[in-house]
């Protein structure tokens, strides 16, 4: 049977490589810094199952510390430069896309095809976990499949995922780390104080306030924090889980995937989002910093809207 | 009312610009300690669901792959189709890179767009001649409504595709979230729960799209 920890193992073998990738690369003036963050990942996914829960704790704040502190840099990655890699992308042609497309056919067919899938009596994928297991699989069957067909050098997946994840920098770990606190504040009933702000304007049994609080809740937290991610935890242990799912029954998918879009509308509308909205602005060298959120807005409103009508008549029904 | 704290911590660490990993682990330990939590306690809590959720993270195995293929100029592949729409209006340019860019993202080939590796380099500039080549001279407030327009286009497109992927992060943060409260769904469920909203995307903002060119030319009329 493939687990999720082999996944993990994987991954941390390969946050592993990038840590010492960055440790021989004298051009990164950081390079202890880039070195140190990828291996306390390396560490987390290694052994985090052994290590205990205030030994993870310390880990994650020690990952923090390193990422937020400024520590990260960036060196010199060797890679191809521009000019070959237009004349391989001349002379390869649309073939180039064939690996990326494994990525997806291969978790697709795994999670929907084998997911239950036995071999003499036993499970091919940890139940429940088909698709992470898919992917991890798809992943690997890309990078031989680039490898076969375009020769590179045999280190190239590990330099060149090392060159993309030390271009994400601390930025990798933030959708994790968000996931973390929303724990935290499922734990400490976070969301169900604010769930008792929202009680005290939701008209009692009534779906739709339910409904247009939790969507425009999303919206409009997601404009105030910068970040979906960060409003999805505290307005679903608010509104979405007590309300929506266990009073009135709704289905805890739709709930969630039209949750998180009606957060989505909110980053549009946000200088908080700075890499969405702020950074192409200046980019594009725009003199009024707000233009690029100008230009969403008229989607961004009228995509809330459809959102919660979905969500209204999709949630109750499947 | 105390344990609020913690979300206060994350509006005004972000206000003030703070390293996002440095104000969500504060967050985490104001919101432990203002529910009199003990130190230890708050980082045990913290720790468990970091590893818990490592998964969220193990979607990076990807980019050993993708950073082969761009050593190998899937990014130059990706400009030059690109560049064969190149005849068409500023509207009708934005509208076929919002069509390929949302259905990349539904593939999970999220890193084939973005502002600095392909909006300013080549969307905001063709979509800028294609303009000029329509309208003539154009005015700084046209060329800057356009360039808005060309990274609204990558934004929106990304972010109503991307949920169709199975394996992107803000799916796994919410099968993640679910199940830390005993709810289990198949990621292949919530991406397929964003597909009614990403036809929306597409109707809505391709609408917008195709208008666009008489609305510029409504704009330098006036001007």
């Amino acid at each position: 049977m493939i687990t999720l920890d082999m996944v993990y193992w994987l991954a941390g073998a390969f946050f592993a490589a990038i840590a010492i990738i960055n440790a021989r690369d004298g051009e990164n003036p950081k390079r202890w810094g880039n070195t140190a963050f990828w291996g306390l990942v390396a560490v987390s996914f290694l052994f985090g199952s052994r290590l205990g829960d205030f030994g993870n704790g310390l880990l994650v704040l020690a990952i923090a510390l390193v990422g937020g502190l400024g520590f990260l840099g960036q060196g010199k990655p060797k890679t191809t430069d521009a000019a070959t890699r237009v004349a391989s992308a001349a002379r390869r042609g649309d073939l180039l896309f064939l690996p990326a497309l494994v990525i997806p056919a291969v978790a697709l067919f795994g999670g929907i095809v084998l997911k239950d899938a036995t071999i003499a009596g036993h499970p091919i994928f940890q139940p429940k976990q088909a698709t992470l297991i898919s992917l991890a699989i798809g992943a690997v069957l890309a990078t031989l499949l680039a490898l076969s067909l375009f020769r590179p050098p045999l280190h190239a997946p590990l330099t060149e995922g090392r060159r993309l994840m030390d271009t994400v920098g601390w930025a990798a770990l933030l959708p994790q780390m968000l996931a973390s606190l929303g724990a935290v504040f499922a734990a400490t009933g976070v969301g169900a104080v604010i769930g008792d702000l929202a009680s005290t304007v939701i008209p009692e049994g009534s779906r739709i306030a339910a409904v247009i609080a939790y969507c425009g809740g999303m919206a409009l937290f997601t404009v105030l924090m910068g970040n979906a991610f960060a409003a999805f935890p505290v307005m679903t242990a608010a509104i979405g889980l007590p309300l929506i799912v266990n009073h009135f029954g709704g289905n805890p998918a739709i709930m969630a995937a039209i949750g998180m879009l009606s957060g989505f509308c909110g980053t549009l509308m946000t200088p908080m989002a700075a890499n969405f909205n702020l950074v192409p602005a200046a980019l594009l060298q725009l003199p009024d910093r707000d233009a690029v959120i100008k230009a969403q807005i008229p989607t961004a409103l009228p995509l809330l809207v459809v959102n919660t009508a979905l969500m209204y008549f999709l949630v109750f029904r499947f | 009312m105390l344990t609020l704290l913690g979300i206060a911590v994350v509006i005004a660490g972000f206000v003030l610009r703070f390293n996002p990993l440095l104000v969500i682990a504060a967050a985490a330990l104001t919101t432990g300690l203002a529910a009199d939590m003990g130190p230890v306690e708050v980082i045990s809590v913290f720790g468990k669901a970091f590893n818990d959720n490592r998964y969220v993270s193990a979607v990076w195995l990807v980019v050993a792959a993708i950073g082969l293929l761009e050593r190998e100029g899937l990014q130059e592949r990706a400009r030059v189709l690109a560049g064969r729409i190149a005849q068409a209006t500023t509207g009708r340019l934005l509208f076929a890179y919002f069509v390929i860019r949302q259905a990349t993202s539904a593939l999970g080939l999220t890193s084939l767009g973005g502002h600095a590796q392909m909006v300013r380099p080549l969307i905001a500039p063709m979509a800028e001649a294609a303009a000029e080549k329509t309208l003539g001279d154009i005015s700084d407030d046209t060329r800057h409504t356009v360039r808005a327009h060309a990274a609204a286009v990558d934004n929106i497109a990304l972010f109503f595709g991307e949920d169709i992927f199975i394996a992107i992060s803000s799916i796994l943060l919410m099968k993640g979230f679910l199940e830390q409260n005993g709810i289990f769904v198949e990621p292949l469920h919530l991406s397929l729960w964003a597909i009614p909203t990403a036809i929306a995307a597409l109707i809505v903002h391709g609408w917008r799209m195709l208008r666009l060119d008489a609305r510029l030319a409504q704009a330098e009329r006036a001007a």
